[in-house]
């Protein structure tokens, strides 16, 4: 299951917990933003372009480094008093499984591996490989982030439950690229980014239902989420949890809106609470 | 506390290219000059952010320049329509200086209005394109007006005082080297405003720095 029975998290990378912590206090759980071996300038700017139906980012993934995360990022989020899923990322299945190692000591109520940011170079292993050397080094639980850019998403998940994931994070964003329109320039300072917003809630729900077909494990779904009738549909196709992203950009009170609306919606359709609503998807899928 | 505030639209009136967007006020902070308000562009997915203008009593009025779907989408809001607006962002300037002289260029003189106030009305510097740009420097007193080509930095004194400025990043850029501790209000793409999304970061010191926290007014050093 999802660990200590989260409902509502955030999206890795759109919330910091520090400087925003009445927002953290909001979700169930608090997702870091992705911790890497070495501390990281990230990409340059601009770095944020609004387009049709949604937004692309491109950070890179700036962040301190596992050292310093430890020494000066974890004990502080640790006094908000909440669960602290850490993300992790990293260059190769080493760097990604010594992370991991660090971590493994540490009160974090899970970890999420970032395999699949679009805007870094990715390690040359395989999802599964990455999950198998982390495995070896952590007891926690390890929740695989799989991007939706994944031709079989199911074999991908049966292979990363195979490898000894305890559960999975879908979707991440798409790659995706806007031009000026007088300059015919990339917008983005590195090119091309992270598409998400609106746009990818259709993906995020057919990957969702895919994998919840594909395996056993819990799913924290995300992508698109603006409302709760949203996050009710992630749960419809198999989601036991979801998580937020880009709505917290424009709304920080976008949690305990979409959990009033999403147990609004759960009762109209006579779900006395939201996961009762999971699979429930009908029809031919 | 992060509360986004559902404020209506008193009026917008055409200053030049620009447009000044007057919100009711609510129970809204106006905060410090140089802050920032994240606003809710209708019909668009992440709000914008700009610096407050005026706060006339009751109202909060900030000068948007039309240049894509978002700040169009703000300055053609009816009267009566409300907004999500986020804010105060960010730091503002610092008041505490003996001889205030106020640098503006462009939309950047969007904050001096409000800055202008709460110092006492001390003397502007204020750069446009175009005498039609310029037709905005009437919302700030005392300003003396250049228009390109002649750029403010050649109308300082060599010893302008305590500078306060907004404006296109050359012109920061050339306030910075000439007047070193000069308070330089800077602009970022921004998609939250409040150090969720890295995507304002600044080149401060060699390292990137999210403009919504550190800024928007950062001192600059030669």
């Amino acid at each position: 299951m999802i660990p200590g029975g989260a409902l509502l998290l955030n999206a890795s990378g759109c919330l910091d917990a520090l400087e925003a912590p009445e927002v953290a206090r909001s979700l169930d759980a608090f997702v870091t933003k992705t911790i890497t071996p070495e501390p990281r300038e990230g990409n340059p700017p601009p770095r944020i372009a609004e387009v049709e139906g949604g937004m692309l980012n491109s950070i890179g993934l700036q962040g301190p480094g596992i050292d310093r995360f430890l020494v000066e990022v974890l004990p502080r989020l640790h006094q908000l008093g909440m669960p602290i899923w850490v993300s992790v990322g990293g260059f190769s299945a080493r760097e990604y499984a010594e992370t991991c190692a660090r971590l493994d000591g540490e009160a974090v109520a899970a970890i999420e591996l970032n395999l699949s940011c679009p805007n870094v170079e990715e390690a040359p292993e395989t999802a599964a490989e990455i999950v198998a050397a982390c495995r070896g080094r952590t007891g926690k639980p390890l929740f695989a982030k799989l991007s939706p850019a994944t031709l079989d998403i199911g074999g991908t998940a049966r292979a990363v439950e195979s490898a000894g994931a305890d559960g999975l994070s879908l979707v991440n964003t798409l790659r995706g690229l806007s031009l000026d329109e007088r300059t015919l320039e990339p917008r983005l300072g590195a090119g091309s980014g992270g598409y998400s917003g609106p746009a990818l809630k259709p993906v995020a729900l057919a990957c969702v239902h895919a994998c919840a077909r594909a395996t056993q494990l819990p799913i924290v779904g995300m992508g698109g989420v603006m409302t709760g009738r949203d996050a009710l549909d992630l749960i419809v196709a198999g989601a036991s949890a979801v998580a937020l992203g880009t709505v917290l950009f424009p709304d920080p009170g976008a949690p305990a809106r979409i959990r009033a609306e999403l147990e609004a919606g759960a009762a109209a359709h006579g779900f006395a609470e939201p996961l009762l609503a999971r699979g429930r998807a009908k029809g031919p899928l | 506390m992060l509360t986004r505030a559902r404020l209506r639209a008193v009026a917008t009136e055409v200053v030049g290219p620009y447009t000044l967007l007057r919100l009711e006020r609510g129970g809204v902070d106006p905060g410090i000059p140089g802050q920032f308000f994240m606003l809710e562009a209708p019909g668009r997915l992440l709000p914008r952010p700009m610096s407050l203008c005026l706060a006339p009593p009751g109202e909060l009025a900030f000068l948007i320049d039309p240049i894509g779907p978002g700040t169009r989408a703000l300055c053609a809001l009816a009267p009566g329509h409300e907004i999500g607006v986020l804010g105060p962002l960010g730091n503002g300037y610092d008041l505490s200086v003996e001889r205030p002289l106020l640098v503006g260029g462009g939309i950047g003189i969007a904050p001096l209005p409000y800055l202008s106030e709460r110092l006492g009305r001390p003397r502007a510097l204020l750069g446009f394109r175009t005498e039609w740009h310029a037709e905005a420097a009437a919302l700030v007193p005392n300003a003396e007006v250049c228009i390109e080509p002649t750029l403010v930095t050649e109308l300082l004194d060599d010893d302008p005082g305590d500078v306060l400025a907004c404006g296109p990043e050359p012109m920061l850029e050339a306030l910075r080297a000439r007047v070193p501790g000069a308070q330089l209000a800077w602009e970022a793409r921004m998609a939250c405003g409040y150090g969720a999304c890295y995507g304002c970061v600044v080149d401060v010191d060699g390292h990137y720095e999210r403009l919504c926290l550190s800024g928007p007014v950062l001192r600059g050093t030669a």
